[in-house]
């Protein structure tokens, strides 16, 4: 049987490899990003210089031959199900018996004028790294830079610009960071975060137009506030969406992204999507549909991997987790905790805050039975092993401040916060604002 | 600029200042070094040493102070020195010569055997003499400039990971024991009673591989009842200090909060540590060559102890035969219980690699045992030693061990020569507690652990898989934990039960467990 996998990010490869593990099929992973698998989640780090490219790469080049996996570089211009082929932009085809999508996703752009220009990029994509190392190499290249929106790669961009000490202005439309996702404590400490770092952070400000050079190049934008800010470049990081424009007429069912049910297969038998691509039909808990996480990506691919040997597994994600860095803060989250409009009536949440130190934490719990739903940590790290447990075991708030120490995955030596936390806690007034 | 690819990293107004003090110091000792004779020495070498140090702090402190404290190795690619770029060409080349003039040509830095010290040798004399009572050798100078790298990069180090206590306190502690164990006590020591031989006592066997030697044990005995201790201390140290130790904490207690070597790579050289080599290939060789240098020196010092033992134990308590018994018999008991107990946890070529070792040690000293030939294993014992005090003791931990820093990394010496560094690791692969725990399903693979891995560790491989990291290698400097931006990685000592750990699948997704197992 031949696997023909499109995309070799970490949900293709995740599944590359756990096919190979259980089977002796054929295996055709196709990309034309780069040649081998890398992290994309450490692209900032090969422009701040920490990592290079290489090192990027979980796995030696030798590896794809050892495990037969096949490597093809090229784009993928249409999906054809009746013949069971791919078709190249060369023009080749790729005959397969079971197709595998996993072909990510690309940055949002919400037609704003200008949003084509050059000089104008989001942050995704090898590509996409490179376009950034030429558009803002240094400082004198690149006097200013504006990033639109205000989530995890727009951060993750203000910081890379700033090691090369390029001045950035940072637009966001929601009145604090991230807003949408984290409680208004815990924004704003990452405001004050955000602007020590000496970004400039100019919330409730919207892009209106991205203005031109005589070169034809972006030169400045103009915002809601009615200003124009120049610039050499504007990053767009207002989220991304499935990349899926080639699946067009191919009778491939597709909304925001390819439909699938909870085996990851789409209306046409042979042919399944995974990772950020895929759209799930029906909700799973209070996950979204389409989920562009990292964890997630690697989850669908092991489970695809089951179901194509022979295995058939619903992809089953357990309890919501994830975690990033905002400049200098690590953040974890485990379970729900919902903000602003999203709290549920009955989601209370105990927020504690260093009283000098850039470190907090907010557990969320159930009013009634005083259940644990979830918690955010910043500054400080759990153990994802602990929480999963207490999730699962339904343990109430009382029980997780006790044995918080229980949880605590932070170095050797480092400074305890528990009796702070401790001495919050019995003091503290439920917030459900 | 670099001839890496990249931006220049370009320095400002205060570390360029700082670099001409430092750099200032260091002109001091190349004048000396060139034969310029300095009218009070003492106030020069004070003026140099102060002029180094401080530009060492000043450095740091422009490159850390005014930022936030968390993980900054912003631009270490792109800098020359880091980044393999002509600088750091130039400095292991400098390096290197100067480690060849050090072991091998001292008269070039002053030293004369016969007389007067001359050029930078007798620079130091006034201190040396200050504190031991003697003209300063090669090794005096050596060790003085060895300390102040190592104080001076430790601050710049404790300052670059202040928000981590773990660092602070390890960084404090090989300070700490070079500063007073390696240098100043050894020194008052001879003061105090000149009999003693020269005696690092945080230096453990096999590391000084020389501990053993007649002229030692002589001086040792010689010296009474304090002399007697420190043998005492030289075997116990080996045998239960080092063990015992290793089983609570693992190798890290000794490999990165004591050693002098380890605290050299540390301080002076954690701005090297990403470039040692990460390759498959590079774990290979790195097993084979460390494992063999240990095997080396133990025939070695087998043989030198041997060659001066007699046929009676008149002289010493060990006659030759009860020592070589002796030998035989503690090896033999250390294999037979790895075999017994831990075969499972050795890898199939690790066995057969054990397995050959340990026949080719038997069959040398059953071969000796039977002919008693005046040779030990048909060379002279002292061919035996100033082969391995010249490959190994000079070359390897010196010459390329550090002089190379620039090129492959920080910890070149303790990855793959340091038998001291072997015994430990094995002791840690097979009974220690420790670990490097990760944490559940956060990796996201980004590779900067095993990046900054300085003895070349692939941590990335375990920790995408959620296995535990128990390799002999991990030295447990702590920094592929605090480089990784999800905190997924954690040192820990714990029970040994589910110490090795491979999950079938990692946590988040939500599988029966049961039913996975019933499939396999």
């Amino acid at each position: 049987m031949h696997i023909v996998i499109i995309g070799n990010g970490i949900s293709g490869i995740t599944a590359a490899r756990f096919i190979r593990k259980a089977a002796d099929h054929s295996i055709t992973v196709i990309s034309a990003e780069t040649d081998h698998f890398f992290s994309r989640t450490a692209l900032m780090y090969i422009y701040m210089g920490h990592l290079t490219y290489e090192q990027t790469k979980p796995y030696e080049d030798s590896f794809w031959k050892k495990n037969r996996i096949d490597l093809v570089n090229a784009w993928v211009e249409s999906v054809d199900p009746a013949a069971k082929t791919v078709r190249l932009s060369e023009g080749a085809s790729i005959r397969y018996d079971k197709l595998i999508l996993a072909t990510g996703s690309k940055p949002n752009k919400f037609g704003w004028p200008g949003q084509d220009l050059p000089g104008v990029q989001g942050l995704y994509s090898k590509q996409d790294l490179d376009n950034l190392e030429a558009n803002a190499p240094d400082n004198r290249t690149c006097k200013r830079a504006i990033i639109v929106g205000g989530g995890l790669i727009g951060i993750e961009l203000a910081e890379m610009l700033r090691t090369r000490d390029i001045p950035v202005t940072f637009l966001v439309r929601e009145n604090s960071f991230w807003s949408g996702v984290l409680p208004a404590g815990e924004s704003a400490m990452i405001n004050e975060h955000i602007r020590e770092h000496h970004i400039d952070l100019r919330l409730g400000t919207n892009l209106v137009e991205i203005l031109a050079d005589d070169t034809g190049r972006a030169r400045a934008v103009t915002t809601d506030k009615g200003e124009t800010i120049d610039c050499d470049l504007v990053g767009l990081t207002a989220g991304v969406t499935p990349n899926i424009g080639f699946l067009d007429g191919s009778g491939i069912e597709t909304g925001k992204g390819v439909l699938v049910n909870r085996f990851l297969e789409t209306n046409h038998a042979d042919i399944y999507a995974i990772g950020d691509c895929a759209e799930q039909r029906e909700p799973i808990g209070n996950r979204r549909p389409v989920e562009a996480v990292w964890y997630t990506g690697r989850m669908m691919g092991e489970a695809v991997a089951q179901t194509i040997c022979g295995n058939r597994r619903e992809y089953k994600p357990g309890h919501w987790f994830n975690s990033a860095k905002f400049l200098d803060i690590e953040y974890q989250t485990y379970g729900w905790v919902m903000s602003g409009k999203n709290r549920g009536p009955r989601e209370l949440h105990f927020h504690w805050r260093h009283p000098e130190k850039k470190i907090c934490l907010t557990l969320a719990y159930d009013s009634k039975t005083r259940q644990l739903l979830g918690a955010n940590t910043f500054g400080m790290r759990m153990r994802h092993e602990v929480f999963d447990a207490w999730l699962t075991e339904q343990r109430s708030i009382d029980a997780v401040v006790r044995d918080l120490r229980v949880a605590c995955f932070d170095p050797e030596f480092h400074r305890d916060y528990h009796p702070l936390i401790t001495r919050a806690f019995k003091e503290h007034e439920p917030v459900n604002a | 600029m670099s001839l890496a690819a990249g931006p220049p990293k370009a320095l400002n107004i205060s570390q360029r200042l700082a670099v001409l003090l430092g750099f200032s110091g260091l002109f001091i000792l190349l004048l000396a070094t060139l034969g310029v004779s300095f009218p009070h020495t003492a106030a020069w070498l004070t003026a140099s040493l102060a002029a180094i140090a401080l530009g060492v702090v000043w450095f740091s402190w422009s490159a850390y102070a005014g930022q936030s404290a968390g993980i900054k190795n912003d631009g270490v690619w792109f800098k020359s020195i880091s980044g393999r770029g002509i600088w750091a060409w130039g400095l292991g080349i400098l390096l290197t010569g100067f480690y060849i003039v050090l072991y091998f040509y001292p008269e070039y830095l002053g030293l004369v055997s016969d007389g007067p010290n001359r050029g930078l040798v007798a620079l130091f004399d006034t201190l040396s003499r200050a504190l031991s009572g003697n003209p300063a050798s090669q090794w005096f100078v050596y060790g003085a400039l060895y300390t102040l790298a190592i104080l001076a990069f430790g601050i710049k180090f404790i300052w670059k990971y202040r928000h981590n206590r773990y660092e602070i306190l390890r960084t404090v502690s090989v300070m700490f024991f070079q500063l007073a164990f390696a240098f100043l006590i050894p020194e008052i020591m001879a003061r105090l009673n000149g009999d003693l031989p020269y005696y690092d006592l945080k230096n453990i066997w096999p590391l000084n591989y020389y501990n053993f030697e007649r002229y030692r044990v002589n001086g040792f005995i010689s010296a009474g009842n304090i002399g007697l201790a420190m043998l005492i201390f030289g075997v116990l140290s080996i045998l239960v200090i080092t063990p015992v130790l290793t089983y609570f904490y693992g190798k890290r207690w000794y490999c990165s909060w004591v050693c002098g070597c380890g605290g050299l790579a540390e301080t002076a050289g954690d701005p090297f540590r990403h470039l040692s080599d990460k390759s498959l290939f590079a774990w290979k060789v790195e097993r084979w060559v460390i494992h063999s240098v240990l095997v080396f020196v133990i025939l070695m010092t087998t043989a030198v102890i041997y060659s001066y033992l007699g046929p009676d134990n008149s002289k010493y308590w060990l006659s030759r035969g009860q020592f070589l018994t002796g030998v035989g018999v503690l090896l033999t008991a250390v294999f037979a219980w790895v075999m017994a107990f831990r075969r499972n946890e050795l890898k199939k070529d690790a066995r057969y690699g054990a397995v050959a070792y340990f026949v080719i040690i038997l069959g040398l000293l059953a071969f000796h045992w039977l002919s008693d030939s005046r040779h030990v294993f048909l060379f002279k014992s002292e061919t035996l030693r100033t082969t391995y005090s010249f490959l190994i003791g000079s070359i390897f931990s010196g010459v390329i061990g550090t002089g190379f820093y620039p090129i492959f990394g920080s910890r070149v010496w303790c990855r793959f020569g340091c038998p001291m560094a072997a015994i430990l690791g094995i002791q840690q692969r097979l009974f220690s507690r420790f670990r490097i725990t990760t944490n559940g399903g956060q990796c996201i693979s980004c590779g900067n652990c095993s990046a900054y891995c300085e003895m070349g560790i692939d941590v990335r491989a375990y920790a995408q898989k959620g296995e535990n990291i128990v390799r002999a290698s991990c030295v447990g400097c702590g920094i592929c934990s605090a480089v990784c931006p999800r905190g997924v990685l954690k040192l820990e000592n714990g029970p040994r039960e589910g110490r090795i750990n491979s999950r079938e699948v990692l946590l988040g997704n939500d599988v029966d467990l049961m039913q996975l197992l019933n499939e396999k």
